[in-house]
């Protein structure tokens, strides 16, 4: 006798729960011949602005922790994602209607992206930062620092896009110690929600991460336009009207990375980490002896 | 515009690392040599005490340029890996008060990394820019690499909406800044902003407190207090707070304000009426909101711009003087009782360009500066300026950075081509 599946329900990422949307709405998610995989949720400018509210209590513990100790966390994502490598290859295949081997070709991709992104977190500040040798008896040293909430729009096309693009904008801005909240790819937001249950469980402190699904058109431009937002990066958005998000950005003078598109968009780079970093200088007194 | 462009396709483009970097060390030396005369028209040009352009202006305009001279055969070595690309015309805007440190700040950097340059300064400082341009036909650097265009905001304007501008670095207000984001949004044109501030400058109860005076007072008296990253904020912890403010005050009886000119001036002319009117305005609104006002005795010359040194205590951190850039020598007060309350009042700003932190403990000192959201940290100093230090804020204060390497890297793009 064949066994009734049990489906799985899919919520939102927010402060390391997983609620529905406070609005109530959800919608339907299909595969690309059109069948029904499940009802996400369809998240509210509420949830956008909880969203916020909690990456922003999480900047302080995040960017507090040692670069070895986030490089740690980082490297344990990848491990778990390495243990459910089954599931996101069956996700993206259904969701994104992937060939097999295409799919299984994305979660390897994404997986190794991380092992990348985690091996940046003790070493970018070296390679950024620099000590200045100012004319004068002054110690005086830059270091690149976390900007702090970064709201992304996730890539919303390409093959494995919402897994591999997800992974390629998120894991950059938490490197150096932001936290984020990410949009998910609306047609195929099943893998975002899957790689939320890893980082629920992988060390991630709460509100580190939080995805909201639904329509980036929606949520955009209340994440654009929201004071306590840094940074925003629009990888994802070139579907959108981005240049009004960016222009909404200008009144808090956030940070704004422009969309990309084609196989390449979020390619892993050093830069996609220094973009969300500031440079602190500190000049230090030295005693004339 | 089109000079710009020209010069880059023809000339500056096309020429090697070291000769660009040839014409930056002609500039600093005719700098130098012209110090004094430039020094006379900064004062006359801005109002500034000649002792300041003299001893720190003049002086910086000249390492800014020696410094970046030798960045231009180097480009290489930026962090953007080999080979990094000019961006093509640089469009810059800069503000009154630092007038040519300003105008160095931006094309110093520029050439080296292989730009051209139009550069507009402020609408009531323009001469020294003008006198700059004479400096330039000195070195004999080709027509069209810079450019200066004297104006006011619609001038600056044109620049920004140009279409064949490939930068907008500017420096200025935070309402201007946002204006220029705005207006570049979508359009692919890279952009630095370095805009207001509103700095803590902290005293810890075992700092050295005569130096801390002088700190805070050069801080926010420095340069009439038109400075971007002046200390307006001074947060003193509360077991010393009466012993600060009253040789503050005692400090503050010494100072002489007046003739620019006159190298004992410590204090010269607001820089317009504009200006002024400001300034009165809002430490008016400070008087309203319930902090004590207080200025030394001194003469007020009965012609031009002037406003005595102006201290304010028992202010609120809600309080317009606590919260908005007042861009003159007026210097308000607060208190705190333990670090963690000192940082986050310091942080209680949508500004976030720079710092002071006084204190005698090394430990202390670090652990404050890593909880501050600024761009620039003093301990135990305060306004220092290297053309080897990044400069550049957090948050509302702008983004990208002046200076050091960073700053040239905001001037080039990967060999992989602009994003």
């Amino acid at each position: 006798m064949s066994r009734l599946a049990v489906p799985k329900t899919y919520k939102l990422y927010i402060g390391g729960k997983f609620p529905r949307s406070e609005s109530g709405r959800s919608y339907e998610v299909l595969s690309k011949d059109g069948a029904f995989l499940a009802n996400a949720a369809q998240a509210s400018r509420k949830d956008a602005r909880d969203a916020v509210v909690a990456a922003r209590a999480a900047v302080k513990g995040w960017s507090g922790s040692t670069a070895y100790n986030r490089g740690q966390v980082l490297y344990r994502i990848a491990e778990l994602l390495e243990g459910r490598r089954a599931q996101f290859i069956d996700e993206l295949v259904h969701s994104e209607g992937l060939s097999a081997g295409t799919a299984e070709a994305a979660v390897d991709l994404a997986i190794d992206r991380w092992v990348w992104y985690a091996g940046w977190a003790d070493k970018y500040a070296q390679v950024l930062g620099n000590g200045n040798p100012v004319a004068g008896p002054y110690f005086n040293l830059s270091v690149p620092e976390p900007t702090g909430v970064v709201a992304v729009i996730a890539p919303q096309t390409g093959e494995g896009h919402s897994l591999v693009g997800f992974v390629s904008a998120v894991a950059p801005a938490l490197v150096a110690g932001n936290t984020v909240i990410v949009v998910a790819s609306e047609a195929a937001p099943l893998s975002a929600i899957s790689l939320s249950e890893v980082l629920a469980t992988s060390d991630v402190p709460g509100g580190v991460v939080n995805v909201l699904t639904g329509s980036p058109k929606e949520i955009a431009p209340w994440l654009a336009s929201h004071a306590d937002v840094n940074a925003l990066d629009l990888v994802g958005a070139g579907g959108l009207d981005w240049v009004q998000l960016q222009v909404d950005a200008a009144e808090t003078l956030k940070r704004v990375l422009a969309p990309e598109d084609g196989p390449d968009a979020a390619a892993p780079s050093l830069e996609r980490i220094s973009a969300f970093t500031e440079t602190k200088t500190v000049w230090h007194t030295k005693g004339l002896l | 515009m089109k000079a710009a462009r020209r010069a880059y396709d023809r000339v500056w483009s096309k020429m090697s690392g070291s000769d660009r970097g040839k014409y930056l060390f002609r500039i600093a030396r005719l700098v130098q040599e012209r110090a004094r005369e430039l020094a006379v028209a900064e004062s006359l040009n801005n109002g500034k005490p000649i002792k300041e352009s003299r001893d720190l202006d003049i002086p910086l305009v000249a390492a800014w340029f020696f410094y970046y001279a030798g960045w231009a055969d180097k480009l290489d070595y930026a962090g953007l890996g080999a080979n990094p690309k000019a961006l093509g015309v640089a469009g810059q805007i800069i503000p009154w008060n630092f007038p040519l440190l300003m105008l160095a700040w931006k094309i110093a950097p520029a050439l080296a990394a292989g730009n051209t340059v139009v550069l507009k300064p402020a609408e009531t400082t323009p001469l020294t820019a003008l006198l700059f341009a004479e400096i330039l036909q000195q070195a004999d650097l080709p027509p069209g690499v810079v450019n200066i265009v004297t104006g006011a905001g619609a001038t600056g304007q044109a620049l920004v909406r140009h279409p064949d501008v490939d930068k907008i670095a500017f420096t200025g207000s935070t309402a201007v800044g946002r204006e220029i984001a705005r207006a570049t949004a979508g359009t692919g044109k890279r952009l630095t902003l370095e805009l207001g501030g509103k700095a803590a400058n902290i005293v810890f109860d075992d700092a050295p407190i005569d130096q801390a005076i002088e700190g805070v007072v050069n801080g926010i008296f420095f340069n009439q207090g038109h400075v971007c990253c002046a200390g307006s904020r001074l947060l003193v912890q509360e077991n010393v707070h009466d012993d600060v403010v009253e040789r503050l005050k005692q400090r503050l009886s010494t100072l002489r304000l007046g003739d620019p000119l006159d190298k004992n001036t410590d204090i010269g002319a607001i820089n317009s009426a504009e200006q002024l009117a400001r300034i009165q305005e809002l430490t008016a609104a400070g008087e309203e909101e319930g902090a004590t006002r207080w200025s030394p005795a001194c003469e007020i010359p009965a012609n031009g711009f002037w406003f005595a040194p102006t201290i304010f205590t028992g202010v609120q951190s809600s309080s317009r003087i606590a919260r908005e850039e007042i861009f003159g020598p007026v210097l308000s007060i607060l208190t705190f009782r333990t670090p963690q309350e000192a940082i986050a009042k310091a942080n209680n700003t949508p500004y976030g360009l720079s710092a002071g932190i006084w204190s005698d403990k090394g430990s202390r000192i670090l652990a404050v500066a890593d909880g501050l959201k600024a761009g620039v940290v003093w301990s135990n100093t305060f306004n220092r300026f290297d053309p080897a230090s990044p400069f550049g804020g957090y948050k509302e204060s702008g983004y990208g950075r002046e200076g050091g390497k960073q700053g040239l890297s905001a001037y080039l793009a990967p060999s992989g081509g602009a994003k």
